[in-house]
């Protein structure tokens, strides 16, 4: 007598696919029906994204739902919404002054990363990421400063500029020695020489020092002082420090005395709320080199 | 998901039968057919679509009934009843036991507290529960499906209400069958309200996790509460009733992907809820057994009541052997037990079985269980070497903690005197419900300033800084080499932290990089 097996299920009156595997068999179950109604219920709802949102292009515009939903607006709105978040601090940032911001934790952290993102949009293509500058870029990491690094000054330096056209703006320019005939090439030769040795770099051998602290006294301590240490009146550099806005070879060093130096650092107030601008001289004056 | 992979696992048969002289003329018909190169009648293609039969379950009661009673109260009770358990954490703190705190970035469990960076320990749990399904699929099968599931205590509930509304299986089919009246109308009404209600407290239940329960129940009730809370609720009252309502088995035979999981997890030594065909077959009623025995013919105990289908909560025939309907719940087994009882012949024709032990039984050899396997084993192992490590990091997990974030532009800075400077951004965390003033030391240069941003405040030459209770700080630090940093210099520093009062040290690697 063959052994006894289970009963078939007496709820399967379906057949199989036809497909089997080491005896195992594929059923032809048909789907539940209520499955066939959400299929249709995924249908009306589509109809009903195209009734309420934009969906389809007609000729020169396209239905705009009965939602009147754009994504223009909801960018707008969720900025607004933002900015009504941030009201709060940005009144108390712009009640503030500079010093107090700095002094106050919850300002600073606010102030640094309102900073952060403004840098980043407006003053990261000259002045790199971090500030960390380029050739005639300054490095707003260290401790020299053409035009002040107080936070005054900071602040004073972004909203006019340099050279920037702006009336209350920092002025005055390198002038184009030898552009302008105004000294002669052995001449600038030996004042380069002699600018180097300001700050304790090496000379090229045989080098009349003497005559180039000459050149030096009658041409160009009237902007960066007899000793060279510079004048932030008028954004001469210091020239016996270990910072070079250009470059410290002789062969920049005598380009700027040929053709001169102006670079320009636009003016920001009117492009930028007062809040921003004052955000942003914490964070340049927060980088590490601000001064008292 | 997928009907396609409804696989009826056929068992495979003994022996055939002689092919009988008919059957045989047919098929060598069938041959020659084909060989005459005539098609085959077409067979009848079913239907893509069946509607769905209702499933009546009967009442039951016994021992398995029981356990998924107590189940049942236990886990409704822990899910309805835990955001008002309260737990003092101090001051600076929710004191909610268990608290999933979106706007704070925080998640309370008990004397427990998970920052988003600690969300591995969510990795760890996530671990444990697939190892804890998978173990209790290799001992005995869908205990998850039949006991602790969701959909299955939901469903359980829905039924009881259903019998008790609109009367037990036979009661519920006649007055199907009957025109609406009053009373069918009171007893659907009554019934629909009552899954509502239920349904409506679970949304409720679910969102007070995420907010002070008191406070969100207080504002809920006086329509204070925020939108979001309304539309969570309105959200799982609405799964809750479709779901423990309306689609019920459908959720485990369609929508859950663990019945096919478990189907390609299991062994043949897994517990499965099985029908002793060995035992039961062939069937035969109690009348028909003894006329059989009587002629010395062989009958089996199954007398085919069929109270094993009417109590199934997914309207299965566990006789058929394992399936993807079938959730193993244990109620066939309370339902076969009492008719066994009834007829004077041993319970646990149903039981929690193996195939392998049917096939031995009917070979006249003795069952064989076993619980240690490999993968039980394994599975264990995992569980244990997961947990262990959990419950050491939990244990042994600090307060503070320091991370670093060099400048990446510009890598370093070099000052008016030639001195180097690096820059880093600091993050400091005091996961500690008290502000804690920490002092920051770097190690590995010497002769280094160090200086932080906004913090004036020097110990013994070290810059001070103060975090907030249950916070975390971001400062920028301000490294200065005076000397001894030769060109291409990568060195590596550390920052260390300690509370000014004393007490644990954070620290954090980095380098400090030359021209």
């Amino acid at each position: 007598m063959s052994a006894p097996k289970p009963a078939e299920l007496p709820s399967k009156p379906i057949g199989t696919t036809g497909h089997e595997w080491d005896g195992i068999e594929e059923l032809n179950t048909p789907l539940p029906r209520w499955w066939l109604w959400v299929f249709y219920a995924t249908i009306v709802w589509a109809i009903g994204y195209w009734v309420v949102y934009p969906a389809w292009p007609l000729v020169t515009s396209y239905t705009s739902g009965v939602f009147d939903w754009h994504t223009r607006s909801s960018v707008a709105s969720q900025i607004a919404e933002l900015q009504q978040e941030r009201a709060p601090m940005m009144a108390k940032l712009s009640a503030a002054s500079l010093r107090e911001i700095e002094s106050t934790p919850e300002l600073l952290d606010f102030a640094r990363a309102l900073g952060k993102r403004a840098f980043a949009d407006n003053c990261a293509p000259c002045h790199g990421a971090g500030g960390g500058g380029a050739k005639g870029y300054p490095n707003l990491n260290d401790n020299d400063w053409l035009w002040g690094g107080s936070l005054a000054q900071i602040d004073e330096t972004i909203t006019h500029g340099a050279r920037s056209g702006d009336d209350a703006g920092h002025q005055g320019a390198m002038p184009a020695f030898g552009r302008d005939g105004l000294l002669k090439p052995d001449e600038i030769s030996t004042v380069a020489d002699f600018v180097r040795s300001l700050s304790g770099l090496p000379t090229t051998p045989g080098a009349d020092l003497k005559r180039g602290a000459k050149v030096f006294a009658d041409n160009c301590a009237v902007c960066h002082g007899p000793e060279g240490k510079g004048n932030r009146e008028v954004g001469a550099p210091n020239l016996t420090d270990k910072i070079w806005l250009y470059a410290s070879d002789k062969k920049t060093i005598m380009e700027g005395i040929i053709n001169g130096r102006g670079g320009v650092m636009p003016a920001w107030g009117g492009k930028l709320d007062d809040a921003t601008i004052k955000a942003l001289a914490v964070y340049v004056h927060t980088f590490g080199g601000g001064e008292q | 998901m997928c009907p396609g992979c409804d696989i009826a696992i056929a068992m495979l048969e003994t022996a055939q039968p002689a092919p009988h002289a008919l059957s045989a003329l047919a098929e060598e018909a069938a041959r020659t057919s084909l060989m005459s190169g005539q098609e085959p009648e077409p067979e009848n293609e079913p239907p893509l679509y069946a509607a769905r039969r209702k499933v009546y379950p009967q009442h039951v009661a016994g021992t398995y009934r029981r356990v998924k009673w107590i189940v049942l109260c236990v886990t409704l009770g822990i899910y309805y009843l835990l955001p008002f358990v309260r737990w003092d954490r101090g001051p600076n703190a929710p004191s909610q036991a268990v608290l999933i705190d979106f706007p704070n970035r925080r998640f309370y469990f008990f004397f427990i507290e998970i920052w988003p960076q600690e969300f591995y320990y969510l990795t760890g749990l996530l671990i444990l529960a697939a190892m804890a399904l998978f173990l209790m699929n290799a001992i005995a099968g869908r205990l998850w499906c039949g006991y602790l599931c969701p959909q299955t205590v939901w469903t359980d509930l829905f039924q009881a209400i259903e019998r008790w509304t609109e009367g037990d299986r036979r009661e519920h089919l006649q007055r199907d069958r009957q025109p609406w009246t009053v009373d069918r109308l009171a007893r659907s009404g009554t019934k629909h309200f009552l899954w509502l209600m239920i349904a409506w407290w679970t949304g409720g239940a679910w969102v007070l996790y995420f907010a002070d329960a008191p406070t969100l129940v207080k504002d809920l009730a006086t329509l204070q509460a925020p939108p979001v809370a309304y539309a969570f609720i309105g959200l799982l009252t609405f799964t809750t009733y479709a779901l423990a309502g309306w689609m019920r088995e459908q959720v485990c035979v369609y929508m859950c992907p663990w019945p096919r999981i478990q189907a390609a997890l299991t062994d043949e030594y897994a517990l499965n809820v099985t029908y002793r065909y060995d035992r039961g077959e062939p069937r035969a009623s109690v009348k028909k057994a003894a006329a059989l025995h009587a002629e010395g013919l062989p009958a089996g105990d199954c007398i085919d009541c069929q109270q094993c289908v009417h109590v199934c909560p997914t309207g299965v025939d566990i006789r058929g052997g394992s399936n993807v309907g079938c959730i193993q719940c244990g109620l066939c087994i309370d339902a076969c037990d009492a008719v066994m009882k009834k007829i004077g012949r041993p319970a646990r024709l149903i039981a929690y079985d193996t195939d392998v032990n049917v096939k031995r039984r009917q070979q006249g050899e003795k069952p064989i269980y076993r619980i240690v396997r490999a993968r039980t084993m394994l599975y264990a192992a995992i569980i244990a070497v997961v947990g262990i490590l959990m419950a050491y990091t939990l244990a042994t997990r600090h307060n503070d903690a320091v991370s670093a974030l060099h400048d990446r532009n510009p890598l370093f800075v070099r000052l008016s005197d030639g001195s180097l400077r690096n820059a880093y951004t600091l993050r400091i965390l005091n996961k500690s419900l008290e502000p804690m003033t920490f002092v920051l030391s770097v190690d590995g240069l010497p002769n280094v300033d160090i200086d932080v941003i906004g913090s004036g405040n020097l110990l013994n030459g070290h810059p001070l800084i103060t975090v907030g209770p249950d916070q975390s700080r971001e400062v920028r630090v301000l490294v200065t080499a005076r000397e001894g940093v030769p060109p291409g210099a990568s060195i590596p520093i550390v920052f260390s932290i300690v509370p000014k009062t004393g007490g644990h040290t954070a620290t954090v690697g980095d380098h400090f990089f030359g021209p």
